[in-house]
């Protein structure tokens, strides 16, 4: 199903928590909604499931206005941050749950509903757990239980808020891996709230950045990490290295290669895999030394120390990214000149 | 009736006083001054009660408490219950739903006032119905009008019972359920269960043991209550006693066989709330 909001604005008191929001999200999609805490993306998706009333906007479904509609008639699966499960209820009545509180028409009898449990329960791989209750099970056992719970009832969009947050890091890794095949295997519309930017890349097709309740950019994930639409995203997707336009700066980003041709832009981004380094530069081309480097596995981060003018400022570290090959034939020490040359750089005003 | 058990916290208070190396006269010492205090204020009246009741044995007692003034009161009393029990048991989940799912003004300035009847003397709360509903309250004359018997009849026993016992069960309910926040609410709703199916399948089973405490003590007050019904009640025999009141009324005439053997119906109501208090308590964890 289709999702396409428009106009959605939401107050909580005199902090706008979404502002004139419009969005389409196309069936089938896996959408991450990205963006820092405080910028609305729990509340857009709140909205989306009809658990939060919008102050102004519509919201509709493969073209049908549901703005008005009761969360309980949406047909939105909804899994929360901290999953919700009923604690009073084993396992399989928690997936049981949405199948028996249909109205006597639309109610599947026991029989069926026994065996769609058991089915849920196995594409989840946690068909062993049904007699258990919630507070028996693991963090990330408990998300697999409410995804199954929200899938029980078929719906025709799955929305998770923050769905790996509050688990450890390895599990949070295979989950993910997880997540994206069952969407390959179910292809029902998603979206996921995320303030992880490796993983709305890792998981989703499509990335919506989010801040201060406006959409910044939306975009596959390439898109939004090669071509950010603005400062904002540039520095929240990925890391970069951010170069104002003082007059030190103008003489040595031309000597790293870098052409300015936009007068109005003030502000380089630079990637760190976007900067190759060079050893024995001259003090007037290059202010920059090797402050330290790290290990991190494929690929080697080196620090750059960068001289200053004024007295008492001190510069920001300027991080650049390259093979473990690369980095051993320059063989740098600690404290050696060196001179940039920087491939790609995103201007900003 | 209001008895406080410290069962968990005294436990452990000993516990860390034994490991912070107390001489053990101050624990003995403390010991003995709460085991004589409650003997003294707890048992020894109860065992008072029970002794004057049976002072002219068996059946004295039987005879006292099957005499009509007696039943009268003890009917009275279940009558007041059954009806201001089950009233505030809504008025409380009400209240605590408001309170605790909905953002509203005035919220905090409600959650103070379902406090009140706690703070207000009992005595206060019986003199403001009588000065509402009495002969010469603001309301007197129209009730005249339509003949309406509110003070000094049943109606205003209710309605003074009513009131003293109306924090109870907001009160129990208030915390848990904003303890319990409401995610797995929301959550039966986005699975497509309805405002009832959500509160009798997921709210109800989730606070049913805080439910039932508020109930417990709301019953045991209700029961219980003597100064704002006394007030309201004009102590006509065999109409308007209930139990407590018919406890003095018989005393002040000197039948204490009698007084004392429907306060031993009172003690022994008290004591079963007792238990069923501990009970809800452990069942509470």
């Amino acid at each position: 199903m289709s999702i396409l909001l428009s106009n959605i604005s939401k107050n909580f008191g005199d902090f706008a928590a979404l502002d004139h929001i419009d969005l389409e999200i196309p069936e089938g999609e896996l959408v991450a909604l990205l963006g820092p805490s405080g910028c609305g993306k729990t509340t857009l998706l709140r909205i989306i499931a009809g658990l939060e009333q919008p102050d102004s906007g519509r919201v509709l479904l493969s073209g049908e206005d549901k703005t008005e509609q009761h969360a309980s008639h949406r047909g939105i699966g909804f899994v929360f941050q901290h999953y919700a499960l009923f604690r009073h209820m084993t396992v399989f009545d928690n997936i049981a749950f949405g199948l028996r509180v249909k109205p006597r028409k639309e109610r599947p009898g026991e029989a069926m509903i026994r065996r769609k449990v058991h089915e849920l329960l196995q594409l989840v791989q946690l068909d062993w757990l049904h007699d258990r209750y919630p507070d028996q099970l693991s963090g990330g056992q408990r998300q697999r239980i409410a995804l199954a719970r929200a899938l029980a009832v078929e719906p025709s969009v799955l929305l998770l808020d923050e769905p790996f947050g509050a688990l450890d890091a390895s599990v949070r890794k295979d989950l993910r891996q997880w997540l994206r095949n069952l969407h390959h295997e179910l292809n029902v519309t998603s979206i996921f709230v995320t303030h992880d930017q490796e993983e709305a890349m890792e998981v989703a097709s499509q990335v919506v950045v989010l801040n201060h309740g406006r959409i910044e950019q939306q975009g596959s994930p390439s898109e939004i990490y090669d071509h950010p639409a603005n400062a904002f995203v540039s520095k929240f997707v990925g890391q970069t290295n951010v170069f104002h336009l003082d007059n030190e700066d103008k003489i040595w980003l031309q000597h790293a290669g870098i052409v300015l041709d936009d007068p109005e832009a003030l502000t380089a981004h630079v990637r760190p895999h976007d900067i190759d380094i060079e050893k024995n530069a001259d003090a007037s081309s290059s202010p920059f030394t090797l402050k330290d480097w790290q290990h991190l596995g494929s690929a080697i981060r080196v620090e750059l120390a960068r001289e200053v003018r004024e007295q008492g400022k001190l510069a920001p570290v300027v991080y650049a990214q390259m093979p473990n090959e690369r980095f051993k034939a320059l063989q740098l020490a600690k404290g050696d000149r060196v001179a940039l040359r920087i491939r790609h750089a995103h201007w900003f005003n | 009736m209001n008895a406080i058990t410290y069962s968990g916290p005294a436990e452990q208070g000993a516990r860390s006083r034994i490991s912070l190396g107390d001489p053990s006269w101050v624990k003995w010492g403390l010991i003995t001054v709460t085991v004589g205090f409650i003997f003294l204020f707890l048992c020894l009246p109860l065992a008072v009660v029970l002794v004057e009741a049976f002072a002219k044995g068996w059946q004295a007692y039987g005879a006292e408490l099957a005499q009509p003034d007696a039943q009268a009161a003890m009917q009275l009393t279940l009558l007041t219950a059954l009806v201001t029990v089950p009233l505030n048991t809504v008025f409380g989940i009400a209240a605590a739903w408001a309170i605790t799912r909905f953002e509203f003004p005035g919220k905090s300035l409600l959650t103070t006032l379902i406090d009140l009847p706690f703070s207000v003397s009992p005595v206060i709360s019986g003199l403001i119905f009588v000065l509402l509903f009495g002969a010469q309250g603001w309301l007197g004359e129209w009730l005249r009008e339509h003949d309406i018997k509110i003070i000094f009849a049943v109606p205003g026993i209710i309605l003074a019972t009513l009131f003293i016992t109306f924090p109870f069960v907001a009160r129990e309910l208030i915390p848990l359920m904003q303890e319990m926040g409401s995610e797995e609410e929301e959550a039966a709703l986005s699975l497509g269960a309805g405002g009832w199916k959500t509160f009798f399948l997921i709210t109800l089973p989730n606070i049913k043991w805080g439910l039932l405490y508020g109930v417990l003590l709301c019953n045991a007050r209700a029961m219980g209550e003597f100064g704002a019904v006394s007030v309201v009640s004009g102590h006509i025999r065999g109409l308007t006693n209930t139990l407590p009141l018919h406890v003095e009324v018989s005393y002040n005439e000197y039948n204490f066989v009698g007084a004392f053997a429907s306060a031993s119906i009172l003690a022994g109501l008290a004591i079963v709330t007792l238990i069923l208090k501990s009970i809800l308590e452990w069942k509470k964890r």
